[in-house]
């Protein structure tokens, strides 16, 4: 076997070196019993030609379709450089950076990711990366049940409906009910009452449905209650940053810095909070400090609030994060800086502006809400499902009715625009909508 | 060597964007005006070959497998295949929507089921779920199937404790208090296995289950794990297996027929994924028949010659991942078992432990091994006898070109080192290695100032951790 270097020689020295005979008898301390019962899966070993060619072949048998879908994850371009860099095998093939002196490229790009991820959000301090956007939402209701108290949680009927379904599983293990937050015809959510014992109330921005939110006066009227506010870190090339409006936490999908789409993963999680919480924040933290000369260096730190350490009072049980997808986004924004970023931003907001406006203008579709959008827009009209279809058929992928019905809109499909998509793709979509 | 903010310049780009047709103000427009943004985020302002340089600079101030030895126990840390990458980076995979149309995405819908059917067989074990991202995450799915269980069962209100080995992984006490139960710490014997009188005082009606780690984190094979299962499911229980340490009976024995009710999967540690500075990972998840269902949807099924999304569980926990897990892991775990087949499974383990084995054998009589004896793909080390601390041990290990191993832990082990050679290192290698273990003990005695200053050649010195926890600085400050 290609990977494993040892020589019939080799073994014998390392056998006799034990003073066992046989590999076999290394395995002695497992039960007979069980060894007996091992039923092998049937399995030839094969070549990397083969393997390649086996993989291959199912990789062709994806058909692709022009993605129009969007639901947190979004097909935006990736500089040539990012792929590159991010594939260096010293990044690739190193694990947590336990230890500091060799490890300084991954904890200098951890330092420069928590900074940018600071800025994007208006926050003041960011981890080193959660899975992705919907498990660093659930840990952010958990966070924020730790320092506020409270049994139950504010979800608005417009969350993407990914994200609700594992907030839900997370809170139904951990006792946290959830109240639906409703919104109105503008898409915006509608914020009632806030119940006594409430953990905190969940903002999407833009939501589920694409609308962006109107953060302004949202903290005052919580109060302790916590603001959460779930990112599309694209977007906030062009939005005003929720740390502006006072969230306490922040959390987001960073797939669409420099990250396939990957079938749904892996994902990037964001996850910034204010300087006060810092100790009651999940996953790994990279700190500067100096080493024995004096020099600057960069070390994991605040590990007292992990589970290695902390054990079972640990802020969280996370341990292996998605650094890697982190590192891509970090490339990503220093690639692209503020300014391509803001730039990326307005020609996926324009060509979704564009493309809604057509699309408005065929009988018998509209769009579904009137409020402001950034690049992702519902879409009402007759036969959804038929719609679909016929767009399959054609080689486009919208965002599925089903799942828009998840947020309470039926007879509708969605519809995200990125930079990518080109004039021609525009107007094939448009024509099969005509019909 | 500093951040990306002290390069670049006013005004340099890296990127280039197609031009918009209209006037950027007038796309703003678009935008209410007070959610516009006020001030641009502060990013980098670099040109593509300073970018370029900067990274590829970081990459060589880190050490990876692909460096030199990595015998992070635990870990599992063993050689990268390159055919990995280049597979999962194929744009029928990697550009794939997760919400396409069944019709669209046939190709990988069979590579997670057959992984899938793959990694059951190689549990033993009836079902299967690929959400889990990472170990932790696994784990943590596992106590959500618990907590159903027995919320099914009606039980839950009394079932509030997990068992744990006191030599867990810090994981399974989180994950296990994550989702509100109580953790009971259960001693090892002196053999470094469960106790199990001490388990037997435990057990009762209020045990909802026990985590084990098998082979322990010292790398020992309970060889009374037929008894300790069969113990917690009389009163009841589940047993949960984590499987960070499958490496070990890769195979050769399977977790079901050990008695697991769960048992996770690392696929970045067993089958070689990579582990990508710290992640991503895949944890899937494999069940026994009684919880099956309860196990998160959508289930990925074959009905006739199709592949298919079923959400037919009845009593789910839900989904625990908003999509489908780590996929381009799982293309890559796939391409491994299919490389290495049963041989090269049987192959992988044998050649984990023997290394193993042959460095505890090494190394023990210098070093102190508490629990010696055969060891599986790992064994725990201290450098108590000696004297000296194991993190100076460890960062002078760093000198002599080695990655350290794992260092104070188990917990049950003082001044612990704690040894994962896997399967894919040369006798070369591992004869550096211990020759180099040689070489410190004797400066320890000798010269314990290169000990304890090390390391003396890496990137940087030994860096001040206090400092960085008293006073955190965790972001570039704007000029």
């Amino acid at each position: 076997m290609e990977y494993v270097p040892h020589t019939r020689a080799d073994i014998e020295r390392m056998l006799r070196a034990i003073g066992v005979e046989d590999v076999e008898e290394l395995f002695d301390d497992i039960p007979e019993e069980i060894r007996k019962n091992y039923v092998p899966l049937g399995l030839p070993p094969l070549s990397e030609l083969e393997v390649r060619q086996e993989l291959e072949a199912l990789a062709a048998r994806n058909r692709k379709l022009v993605p129009f879908v969007g639901f947190g994850l979004y097909d935006h371009y990736i500089p040539a450089v990012v792929n590159e860099l991010a594939r260096r095998s010293e990044f690739y093939t190193a694990y947590t950076p336990y230890q500091a002196e060799v490890s300084q490229g991954t904890l200098t790009w951890m330092f420069e990711y928590q900074t940018m991820i600071c800025e994007l959000t208006g926050m003041e301090v960011a981890n080193a990366s959660m899975y992705d956007g919907a498990t660093a939402l659930a840990e952010a209701v958990l966070m924020a049940r730790r320092i506020v108290g409270g049994d139950r949680v504010l979800v608005p009927r417009s969350l993407n409906p990914f994200h609700r379904e594992v907030v839900e599983t997370y809170c139904r293990g951990a006792g946290i009910g959830v109240v639906d937050v409703p919104y109105d015809e503008t898409g915006r959510l509608t914020l009632g009452d806030v119940p006594e014992g409430t953990v905190a109330l969940i903002v999407q921005q833009p939501n589920g449905l694409g609308i962006i939110e109107d953060l302004s006066g949202l903290k005052e009227r919580l109060g302790d209650v916590f603001l959460i506010v779930s990112v599309y870190p694209v977007a906030l090339g062009v939005l005003e940053p929720p740390g502006s409006f006072g969230a306490d936490i922040v959390v987001g999908e960073g797939q669409p810095l420099g990250n396939p789409l990957s079938f749904g993963g892996p994902l990037l999680g964001i996850f910034a909070t204010r300087r006060k919480y810092l100790r009651m924040m999940p996953g790994r933290v990279s700190g500067r400090t100096v080493d024995a000369e004096g020099k600057e260096g960069y070390v994991m730190t605040l590990q007292t609030r992990e589970q290695h350490i902390r054990r079972e009072r640990a802020t969280s049980n996370i341990c292996t994060n998605s650094a890697l997808c982190a590192l891509r986004a970090t490339i990503y924004l220093a690639a692209l800086g503020a300014e391509g970023l803001r730039e990326v931003a307005l020609l996926s907001l324009e060509k979704a502006h564009d493309l809604a406006e057509a699309i408005a203008g065929i009988p018998g579709y509209e769009l579904a809400f009137s409020g402001p959008f950034f690049n992702e827009f519902v879409v009402k009209c007759p036969d959804p499902a038929g719609v679909v279809k016929r767009l399959y058929r054609e080689g486009i992928a919208v965002g599925p009715p089903e799942y828009v019905a998840r947020m309470g809109v039926e007879g509708a499909f969605s519809v995200a625009v990125t930079e990518k998509r080109t004039e021609g793709e525009l107007q094939r979509l448009v024509e099969v909508l005509r019909g | 060597m500093g951040t990306i903010y002290r390069k670049g310049k006013e005004g340099r780009r890296a990127t280039s964007w197609p031009r918009w047709g209209k006037d950027p103000e007038e796309i703003l427009g678009l935008l209410p005006e007070g959610l516009r943004r006020r001030e641009p985020p502060w990013l980098p302002q670099v040109s593509q070959g300073e970018l370029v340089r900067h990274y590829t600079e970081l990459s060589r101030m880190n050490y990876g497998v692909d460096t030199g030895f990595y015998p992070l126990g635990s870990c599992t840390m063993k050689y990268n295949p390159k055919l990995h990458e280049e597979l999962a980076c194929l744009p029928g995979f990697a550009e794939l929507h997760p919400l396409l149309p069944e019709e669209a995405t046939q190709g990988m819908l069979e590579v997670l089921w057959r992984l899938g059917e793959l990694l059951k067989g190689i549990a033993g074990m009836p079902g299967i779920t690929l959400q889990p991202a990472a170990g932790a995450h696994g784990e943590l799915t596992g106590m959500l199937l618990i907590r159903r269980y027995f919320e099914d069962k009606g039980e839950l209100e009394r079932r509030t404790k997990i068992l744990l080995p006191d030599s867990a992984h810090g994981t399974n006490p989180a994950s296990a208090a994550m989702m509100g139960f109580q953790v009971v710490s259960v001693p090892s014997n002196e053999q470094g296995t469960v106790d199990l009188a001490a388990l037997e005082e435990r057990l009762g009606e209020d045990v909802a289950g026990i985590m084990l780690t098998v082979p322990n984190t010292l790398g020992i094979f309970e060889r009374d794990i037929l008894r300790i299962t069969a113990m917690v499911h009389e009163v009841g229980g589940l047993c949960y297996f984590d499987g960070a340490n499958l490496n070990a009976f890769l195979g050769r024995a399977r977790p079901g027929d050990m008695g697991a009710d769960i048992f996770h999967f690392n696929l970045h540690k067993t089958f070689s994924t990579p582990h990508g500075s710290g992640g991503p990972g895949a944890g899937p998840l494999a069940v026994s028949e009684p919880l099956l269902p309860y196990l998160p949807v959508p289930q990925i099924v074959k009905e006739g010659d199709r592949f298919m999304l079923s959400y037919e569980v009845p009593k789910t926990i839900g989904r625990v991942h908003p999509f489908f897990g780590n996929v381009l892991v799982m293309v890559k775990a796939l391409a491994y078992i299919l490389t290495l087949g049963d041989e090269g499974l049987r192959e992988a383990s044998a050649g984990a432990v023997l290394a193993a084995n042959y460095l505890r054998v090494r190394l023990r009589d210098i070093y102190a091994v508490p629990y010696d004896g055969l060891c599986k793909h790992e064994f725990v080390a201290s450098t108590k006898n000696l004297g000296v601390k194991a993190r100076d041990v460890a960062k002078r290990l760093i000198d002599y070109g080695f990655h350290p191993p794992t260092v104070y832990f188990p917990l049950i082990v003082e001044e612990a080192l704690m040894i994962e050679p896997t399967e894919t290192e040369t006798l070369e290698t591992l004869d550096a290695f211990i020759d180099a273990m040689h070489r410190i003990a004797e400066e320890a005695q000798k010269q314990p100032e290169l000990l304890a200053e090390a390391p003396h050649n890496a990137p940087v010195r030994r860096l001040d951790e206090v400092k960085a926890a008293r006073e955190p600085v965790l972001r570039e400050e704007r000029p």
